[in-house]
């Protein structure tokens, strides 16, 4: 049975197609002219040239982290090339007219068409090929709303007194390891911001896609949601499949002003790796938002694709009455490894937070979930509930859990539960007898073990979610 | 013939369990199979739909003209077998009416239909619900999530209504049933006699068998049939119990 449910897991990636697209790419290497050229590159302001070099002196005193539960060899930063950018795209297209038909044949082999008329209604997108944007939909209608939503590049020329004031407010250059490289050689990324009172007409999202070789992606999203604003935001992401490991650094700030809420979803289907572990995607993201008085920020996230991740989107609590919340489905199939979970930091009176974790975790994979729940002492009243379920699919593979609960205030309530089950024999046999081929057993009990997360997912996405699951689970029995 | 049972062996986890097991099911009959703990009733069930883990090792078996062992399970269960578990297990987050009409849709698929329309779907359920006196609300929790002993038993048979299998068999159907759920269990088997569908009871107390009246009776001890009657053996062994046959095949 075992055999049978494993065999089940073993998919084709159906996004690791290399696009034919002329690229202009550095040389690999990283020094402070690397960084220098980037800023020219993109003609950005003094400020932030000498903003990225502090990070970079900052990341060249800095080791890397290994606390983390997942092995892999030694990375040569020196080998990895900092930027690649499209050639069709020094020409700066004004319209989509004018974006080189290869690069939107791309996306739209992805399932992402990015002319307006064919895509989702009500889904605007800022497409990110990688090292730059390449188009962001929907921009005028936004604009009527008073919406900002382009590439992080852009606002740094159009609204440079939100940048500079937002930028590294919640991850500061010197956060971690990798916070640190990404501050230095960051490329691109989306920029939002909704101005006071205002409800996001539309769902953003972003869609992040590497596909020149020996690249690391590098991007930034800054999403600002100021006073009593709501947004929903959500994030995708691909690349071809290589023989090679490819390095993926993102930072992702998130401020969500008083009353305001963000909603910030992730369908990260990065290459995994083939089956025998060869390649794939190193995922090593630092994710945070700050919440202020009365405020709310939802991470939500499915995770099935890259080699390595290593990720944990927080939430720090800073207003009275604030509320973090993280729903988190990670997949893992044959060699793949996963560290992921988030950091809830108290700091205001009544501030509330849940965690809904599933893991899942097939072949020879391995799957950690680590959470941090801090209450400081000011926080009051504070709560948190946290859930950690983890399913495991064939005996080779593991879940483990690394909570971590530091409570500095009488008053709070933590409360923490943690379930590790198998898909069982029985199981598969009740849906067997009814009828259901083996694979279709394995995802509809997968699906339901998710469910808890999946509804958190916008509706559009939930589906495609939920399909994603089932091909990544493909091969996994049979 | 429905189904021809012509000396099963099996074994589940290396230990023989079937010594020679012989049954004919015609058409539109009911057969009950009692017998003692251990006879070997459950492993018939598993072994006839196909549950991994238990071998048939010597004998044969059609169902409807076809090598019953040579199929998969799901094809075994498209093509109109269906087995009503003694324990229901239960599938956490799998909304009951997504997991019937899945199964609804797989049947309809390989007979060649189009899966049903959710609404018309919807509708079938609700009516099904309502024959095995199960409130509509059972459609969207989870698949014998929190059930009761007697609900997931209901859920069993509204299945089996809404799969409309040909052959059905009912494994210790009636363990743990108080009388309501028992009746209502019997009435839908009942419903579903047509002249054309066969049942397999199997069960351990004559008690069922005064609701689904079956055509015939057999005893399984030790592997096979050591006798076999009309109802009115049920009654006999009710009054004399299993001991008397098992001195017979010794």
């Amino acid at each position: 049975m075992t055999e049978e449910v494993e065999s089940l897991i073993r998919k084709d990636y159906a996004a690791g197609f290399h696009s034919a697209i002329e690229s202009e790419t550095l040389p690999p290497g990283l020094n402070e002219d690397v960084i220098r050229f980037i800023s020219a590159k993109k003609e950005e302001p003094e400020w932030l040239l000498e903003w990225r070099l502090k990070a970079f002196r900052a990341w060249q005193e800095m080791e890397e982290p290994t606390w983390a539960h997942v092995h892999y060899p030694e990375i040569d930063f020196q080998a990895v090339s900092y930027y690649s950018a499209p050639k069709s795209m020094d020409s700066k297209p004004k319209s989509l007219d004018e974006v080189d038909p290869e690069l939107l044949a791309t996306y739209e082999k992805l399932g992402i068409p990015l002319h307006e008329q064919e895509m989702l209604a009500g889904v605007a997108v800022d497409a990110v090929f990688d090292s730059v944007s390449v188009v962001t939909t929907f921009r005028e209608k936004l604009y009527e709303a008073g919406v900002i939503f382009c590439p992080i590049s852009e606002a740094v020329h159009k609204y440079p007194e939100l940048v500079q004031k937002y930028l590294g407010s919640v991850v500061p250059q010197k956060d971690n390891y990798y916070a640190a490289l990404n501050s230095a050689v960051f490329s691109d990324g989306s920029f939002v911001y909704i101005p006071k009172g205002v409800r996001c007409p539309m769902e953003l999202s972003t869609y992040f896609r590497i596909n020149e070789m020996n690249t690391g992606q590098f991007e930034r999203t800054l999403i600002v949601a100021d006073e009593g604003s709501h947004v929903s935001y959500l994030e995708g992401c691909t690349a071809p499949m290589r023989d090679e490991n490819q390095l993926h650094a993102a930072v992702v700030e998130l401020v969500a002003l008083d009353d305001a809420q963000i909603k910030y979803s992730t369908v990260q289907n990065w290459y995994p790796g083939d089956a025998n572990g060869k390649g794939g995607i190193y995922n090593f993201v630092t994710k945070r938002g700050i919440a202020h008085t009365n405020a709310k920020i939802s991470w939500t996230q499915v995770e099935t694709g890259s080699a390595v991740t290593w990720k944990y989107p927080s939430c720090v609590l800073k207003g009275d009455n604030s509320v973090g919340e993280f729903y988190s489905v990670a997949l893992t199939n044959n060699f793949q490894q996963a560290d992921t979970g988030t950091k809830m930091i108290h700091l205001g009176k009544n501030t509330r937070s849940t965690i809904v974790a599933k893991g899942i975790s097939a072949g020879r994979s391995d799957s950690a979930y680590r959470g941090l729940v801090r209450i400081n002492p000011g926080a009051d009243g504070a709560r948190n509930y946290t859930q950690c379920d983890s399913l495991l699919i064939g005996d080779r593979c593991g879940a483990h859990t690394f909570p971590y609960i530091e409570s500095k205030n009488p008053s709070a309530v933590v409360e923490h539960e943690a379930t590790t089950s198998k898909v069982s024999d029985d199981q598969m046999f009740l849906c067997q007898q009814r009828g259901l081929d083996a694979e279709k057993a394995v995802s509809m009990i997968v699906n339901g073990f998710c469910r808890e997360v999946f509804k958190e997912l916008p509706m559009e996405f939930a589906v495609e979610a939920g399909k994603l699951l089932e091909v990544s689970l493909e091969g996994s029995v049979g | 013939m429905m189904l021809n049972i012509k000396d099963l062996y099996a074994k589940v986890e290396e230990k023989d369990i079937l010594k020679g097991l012989s049954i004919e099911v015609k058409p539109g009959e009911v057969h009950a199979i009692m017998g003692p703990n251990g006879s070997g009733k459950s492993t018939m069930g598993n072994v006839l739909s196909g549950r991994p883990g238990y071998e048939a090792t010597a004998g044969s078996v059609t169902f409807k003209g076809q090598d019953l062992l040579e199929m998969e399970t799901e094809e075994r269960a498209r093509e109109g077998l269906f087995l009503a578990f003694q324990y229901p297990v239960e599938i956490p987050g799998v909304s009951n009416m997504e997991f019937l009409k899945a199964a609804v849709d797989a049947k309809r698929k390989h007979q060649g239909l189009e899966e049903m329309s959710s609404v018309d779907f919807l509708k079938l359920a609700r009516e099904t619900c309502k024959r095995v006196n199960l409130d509509a609300s059972f459609l969207k929790r989870g698949v014998n999530e929190g059930f009761s002993g007697g609900e997931k038993k209901r859920n069993e048979i509204m299945q089996m209504m809404l799969l409309e299998p040909e052959l059905c068999i009912l494994d210790e159907t009636d363990s743990g049933l108080d009388i309501d759920a028992l009746q209502v269990v019997a009435d839908g088997v009942n419903a579903m006699r047509d002249g054309k569908r066969s049942f397999l009871v199997v069960t351990h107390y004559q008690r069922l068998l005064d609701y689904i009246v079956p055509d015939y009776v057999h005893v399984l001890a030790g592997g096979r049939i050591v006798k076999s009657g009309d109802k009115s053996l049920a009654l006999e062994l009710e009054a004399k119990g299993y001991g008397w046959l098992e001195s017979e095949v010794v």
